[in-house]
């Protein structure tokens, strides 16, 4: 489901960034709507991963504009940026929780620090989400306790817990085993149906064409191609995009 | 000659010893909190700020903390500045310290992955929260062991402190020695005093690093 809004909620324009001399992003424009769900695929090294972390300011850019819900991202100025993450979560191929903190803690943190939220709120808040991705009773366990697939989930509930109004996933499946994917997966699908906004790098092909609104190829740092899922994987347009489509099988 | 019974030379280096103890925490505690903030400093990723702070590092690890004893407490002289031999001291162990655990703390803040800055940075976290609650955690557990092993160092460094005139416990051994002609009994005494001063550190440094692993 797709709400239309005046304005994108992400709003790349010609966004360019270059480590020293290897240009990886050469112009990127992409318009996000709220509640869309898009899927970024494409080769190792075509730019994707890069795209999506310039959306947070992990990446820093040095061409283009890039607006978060009408706001510029702005590297300089530390609490612009703050005021931006807040709005933009992020899930990693690595899960990257705290090893040091409980999951209660894990989830807790960022409320408790950033929006100054009161502690029985915040305790509520995340007892809440972590019931929502199936993992209500490992609120005191520790993050090396848990396996792959839930220690993504509570990654899930983290980033939740800041309300953000999009969410980034950076191949999220990608360091799991197999039977793991699945359960990940559904979390996320729910988020989609509950209209979240998205963008996900993935390489699970299935779930992108059965979830997103668009996809987007990306090849040698452009995107080559974009549009509904049945068109990308149904009707590809450009040789590229056929041939990366044939590798997978 | 003097006549001195082993258990006066160990009275008077017991109480020399005290001194070492001083001059060992002065030279710890000041090098820890300059050595802290040379690596919040570098950290925080300011212009210049990594080089500056290598420089220094790299000036007091490149050069004997003999001479750099003789700088403080001769090269300040020479200005004019009459300084004691505590000042002296107490001043340049504390400016080695702290380019050591500077160096030292670095190290274990690299050690923690990536990952952690880049998902505490996604979580908002200013540079304070983010340091303080998800890399300083995680940092100390791995400082623990490099830090205690370092103070060591310090306890053992401050023998040093003798020759530009501060009576702590070489100093003290030296004085007897010179009345009594019995260096070797004296020395080994003061080696034992040592030996008693650090190795209790570091059981207590690997007690710690237990600890610190089961209850994470």
């Amino acid at each position: 489901m797709t709400i239309e809004t005046p304005f994108a909620i992400v709003d790349i324009r010609q966004l360019r960034k270059r480590f020293g001399s290897n240009e990886v992003l050469k112009g990127i424009d992409l318009d996000v709507r709220r509640g869309e769900v898009i899927a970024i695929i494409g080769k190792s090294g075509s730019g994707k991963s890069t795209l999506l972390r310039c959306i947070n300011g992990l990446e820093e850019f040095q061409d283009g504009t890039l607006l978060v819900d009408g706001q510029p991202l702005k590297h300089g100025d530390a609490k612009a940026m703050r005021e931006l993450r807040q709005h933009v979560g992020m899930i990693f191929q690595g899960f990257n929780l705290f090893p040091h903190l409980s999951v209660g803690r894990n989830v807790m943190l960022a409320p408790t620090l950033v929006q100054k939220a009161n502690a029985a709120e915040v305790d509520a808040t995340a007892r809440r989400l972590l019931a929502r991705v199936g993992l209500a009773e490992k609120f005191e366990a520790w993050p090396d306790q848990l396996s792959g697939g839930q220690q993504q989930r509570v990654a899930i509930a983290r980033a939740l817990a800041m309300q953000p109004s999009v969410l980034l996933c950076d191949e999220i499946t990608s360091a799991l085993d197999p039977e793991l994917v699945g359960e990940v997966l559904k979390v996320v699908e729910s988020l989609a149906d509950e209209g979240m906004t998205l963008l996900m790098v993935t390489h699970e092909m299935g779930f992108a064409r059965k979830v997103s609104d668009r996809v987007v190829f990306m090849h040698a740092g452009r995107i080559h191609e974009i549009g509904p899922p049945e068109e990308i994987f149904g009707a590809p347009r450009t040789p590229e995009l056929q041939q990366f489509l044939s590798s997978l099988h | 000659m003097i006549e001195f019974s082993v258990w006066q030379i160990l009275g008077n280096l017991l109480l020399a010893a005290r001194w070492t103890v001083a001059l060992s925490l002065l030279a710890f505690v000041g090098g820890g909190l300059v050595g802290l903030s040379l690596l919040v400093t570098r950290l925080r990723g300011w212009p210049g700020a990594a080089t500056a702070v290598s420089a220094y590092v790299h000036v007091f690890q490149g050069t004997p903390l003999l001479i750099q004893l003789f700088l403080a407490y001769f090269g300040l002289g020479l200005f004019g500045i009459d300084v004691s031999p505590w000042v002296a001291a107490g001043g340049a162990l504390t400016l080695y310290a702290s380019a050591y655990l500077a160096e030292i703390w670095r190290g274990c803040v690299q050690a923690v992955p990536r990952g952690q800055w880049e998902a505490a940075d996604s979580l908002a976290l200013n540079f304070g929260e983010k340091l303080r609650h998800v890399i300083a955690p995680q940092a100390l557990r791995i400082a623990v062991a490099p830090t205690v092993g370092f103070l060591v160092q310090v306890i053992k460094g401050t023998a040093l402190a003798s020759i530009i005139g501060f009576v702590e416990l070489t100093k003290t051994g030296t004085m007897i020695t010179n009345a009594t002609f019995r260096p070797f009994t004296v020395y080994a005494c003061v080696a034992l005093m040592y030996f008693a001063l650090c190795w209790p550190v570091s059981a207590f440094s690997r007690r710690l690093e237990r600890s610190m692993r089961r209850d994470h």
